[in-house]
């Protein structure tokens, strides 16, 4: 296979301030995305990840600040150039009915091509590498309405492809999909990722599949990046308390070693278990040490403290977003 | 690398059956039109044997019939084939940038504004032929123009444009009612065949005018066509994909509406042509994209086969074409929306 030959672009937002109507929703957000990583943000609902996303791959104009790519303003780019380094692909993406596979890849060449200039081998085969390495040649011909979740989003992955871009956004990739097919999809981003260096950015729900796949963990909570780093590191008890406002335990995934989270919530069993209650305790105390947002509840009690952690959580998340 | 070759092997061939699917559709859809028009020019109070009309095109023929097929019959099929192919190719293109099937310029409103000021035109300042055309182009440029202002909520969405454009349709609608029923009654009765979209009485004038619009706007349909196959994948890919969209969607429906537009004026707001075509032509050739080139030969040979039946399925009597396309037009949808209800896929 053959790895693309361009530079790698650099991509990277100063001072972001991003709103819908008169609701700001990112106040003042910059980040550096590293280069050839994996970059995986994580937040609670309406935290502002998707937003940033959509801001970085210039769907949302930021009322203040602005997207760097390759150090300069996006926004002043031609956005056809962008999407020669920059793919995308978003939430729930529509297709026309009854488009076959190897159509829908093919329209990811639109950024290289003119309308006077037709299509040429370079396309076939670019379109080709694509639907190879996301492993989808052998249903060329199928419409995609007849494909299963994981394969329907393996030939997006592949549209997003055959644009060849060196970056790659990703809005909640795995949202619809089973558990193997979220696998699947992961996978083939780590492939996609050592094979050719790409720089690719996703949103993710799930924060044990986050620490798995990150090179890099963006954490963020009210529009605004709480830490990011590598996702040892970012993850801890405390973080995932004060982005999510649930109290959790963190033990080593016992297959990658990477931060596993396992949430306490209300019931450790339908019929909560004393010794549960000891390890309550044990956290509780960690926290005060620590001095976390939610000191104010001194009270031993694992129900009271997961009761006052859901009572923090609904003041973070507005379900009205997206 | 022999597996690239491979890969590239298996998805040309994917496109090449595609591709020979919808060129065998065009060509018997044109095979269609061409054995339409020649019929209908053969037929009428003077029959003229088809080799004989295709003698006269060519140049030949005696003077009675040279006199009758170009002089009497030609400038009527003509007009009927272009505004077809206008209402069948501005169907394609809004149904694809709205992503639904409903969205043709007869539903969300575009003609019913092009007759409303038509039958002002006619109604309340009398006035007949080029002047009623240019009334309805105007009145149709404009409802576009006001749908597309009070849709506009940084951008437009599909599903806004629809329902403003229905809601506008309404608005014509009623104020075309109004005016007729304030009309005296022979000039209610002229308006009306106005409205049912009417190819009596075309002459080269209208001729001229269609097929000026449609030199124009074909280059221009050829390069946005492009783009409309990119808008269909929805805003964010097509962002993404680098399309400006905004701009891509306006040029679109600029076109979209004056082909609708003068389509209207030359033959008055010939129903369901616009809406039914595109669909057809769409299953034919089983193309995701919007199938331009069928719809345009779909729309011609709905209004040809229309105004066959019209002029000579019922004796003496000779109907508005419009008559006959709502006749067929709306089983059509109705099956259509069935169908598309049992498979689940929205049409």
């Amino acid at each position: 296979m053959e790895t693309s030959v361009e530079p790698s672009h650099s991509l990277a937002a100063e001072n972001l301030a991003v709103g819908y109507d008169q609701r700001e929703i990112i106040h003042d957000l910059s980040v550096r995305i590293p280069t050839g990583k994996i970059t995986v943000i994580v937040g609670a609902n309406a935290c502002g990840k998707s937003t940033l996303l959509k801001t970085l791959a210039r769907l949302l104009k930021p009322a203040r600040g602005r997207v760097l790519l390759d150090g300069k303003s996006i926004q002043s780019i031609p956005t056809r150039e962008v999407a020669t380094k920059l793919g995308l692909l978003p939430q729930s993406p529509t297709a026309p009915e009854g488009i076959t596979v190897a159509d829908l890849v093919g329209r990811g060449r639109y950024p290289r091509t003119r309308w006077i200039r037709q299509w040429t081998k370079t396309d076939d085969e670019a379109v080709a590498a694509a639907m190879t390495s996301t492993d989808v040649l052998s249903i060329a011909d199928r419409p995609i309405d007849e494909l299963s979740g994981g394969q329907r989003q393996r030939v997006w992955i592949a549209m997003a492809l055959a644009q060849e871009t060196d970056i790659l956004l990703l809005d909640e990739p795995t949202t619809f999909l089973d558990l193997t097919h979220q696998f699947e999809v992961l996978d083939l981003l780590v492939d996609l990722n050592k094979r050719d260096q790409r720089t690719i950015v996703l949103v993710l729900h799930d924060l044990n599949q986050a620490c798995r796949f990150a090179d890099h963990l963006i954490a963020m909570k009210d529009g605004a990046i709480v830490c990011e780093g590598d996702p040892n590191e970012v993850i801890t008890e405390e973080v995932v308390r004060d982005i999510f406002g649930l109290a959790v335990r963190i033990i080593p995934d016992p297959v990658a070693g990477t931060p596993m989270v396992v949430p306490l919530g209300r019931h450790t069993t339908r019929s909560d278990r004393p010794q549960d209650q000891t390890n309550g305790q044990d956290h509780t105390n960690g926290d005060q040490a620590s001095g976390g947002a939610v000191l104010d509840m001194a009270g031993g009690s694992l129900a009271a403290q997961a009761l006052s952690a859901s009572a923090a959580a609904s003041g973070i998340c507005r379900p009205t977003d997206r | 690398m022999t597996a690239t070759a491979e890969a590239v092997r298996i998805i040309t061939r994917a496109r090449g059956v595609r591709q020979a699917r919808t060129i065998a559709v065009i060509v018997v859809l044109a095979v269609l039109v061409v054995v339409t028009f020649c019929v209908s020019l053969s037929l009428g109070d003077f029959k003229i044997p088809v080799i004989d009309v295709v003698e006269t095109l060519f140049g030949g023929g005696d003077r009675a019939t040279e006199f009758i097929v170009n002089r009497l019959r030609l400038p009527r099929a003509l007009t009927g084939l272009m505004v077809g192919a206008a209402l069948g190719m501005s169907g394609a293109i809004f149904q694809s940038i709205a992503r639904n099937p409903l969205a043709s310029p007869d539903i969300i409103g575009v003609t019913y504004g092009a007759g409303a000021f038509a039958v002002f035109a006619i109604v309340t300042l009398g006035l007949t032929g080029v002047a009623v055309s240019a009334l309805a182009i105007a009145g149709a440029v404009l409802t576009a123009f006001v749908m597309y202002v009070l849709a506009w909520r940084q951008g437009v969405s599909s599903y806004r444009l629809i329902l403003i454009g229905i809601g506008i349709g309404a608005i014509a609608t009623s104020v075309t009612s109004y005016l007729l029923t304030k009309a005296r009654v022979e000039i209610a009765q002229q308006a009306l065949i106005w409205l049912t979209g009417s190819l009596n009485g075309r002459d080269w004038s209208n001729v001229r005018s269609m097929g000026l619009t449609l030199a124009v706007l074909t280059p221009l349909i050829v390069y946005l066509v492009h783009r409309l196959r990119i808008l269909q994948l929805g805003d964010e890919t097509a962002y993404g994909l680098g399309l400006r969209v905004e701009s891509s969607r306006l040029g679109l429906i600029v076109v979209g509406v004056l082909l609708a537009a003068v389509a209207t004026a030359a033959a008055g707001p010939v129903g369901f042509v616009a809406f039914v075509a595109p669909p057809i032509a769409r299953r034919l050739t089983r193309s995701p994209g919007p199938a331009m080139i069928a719809s345009a030969l779909l729309g011609a040979l709905v209004v040809g086969l229309s105004d066959l039946i019209a002029q000579h399925a019922f004796g003496d009597t000779q109907l508005p074409v419009g008559v006959v396309t709502g006749v067929v037009g709306a089983p059509y949808l109705m099956f259509l929306l069935a169908r598309a209800n049992r498979v689940g896929s929205g049409g």
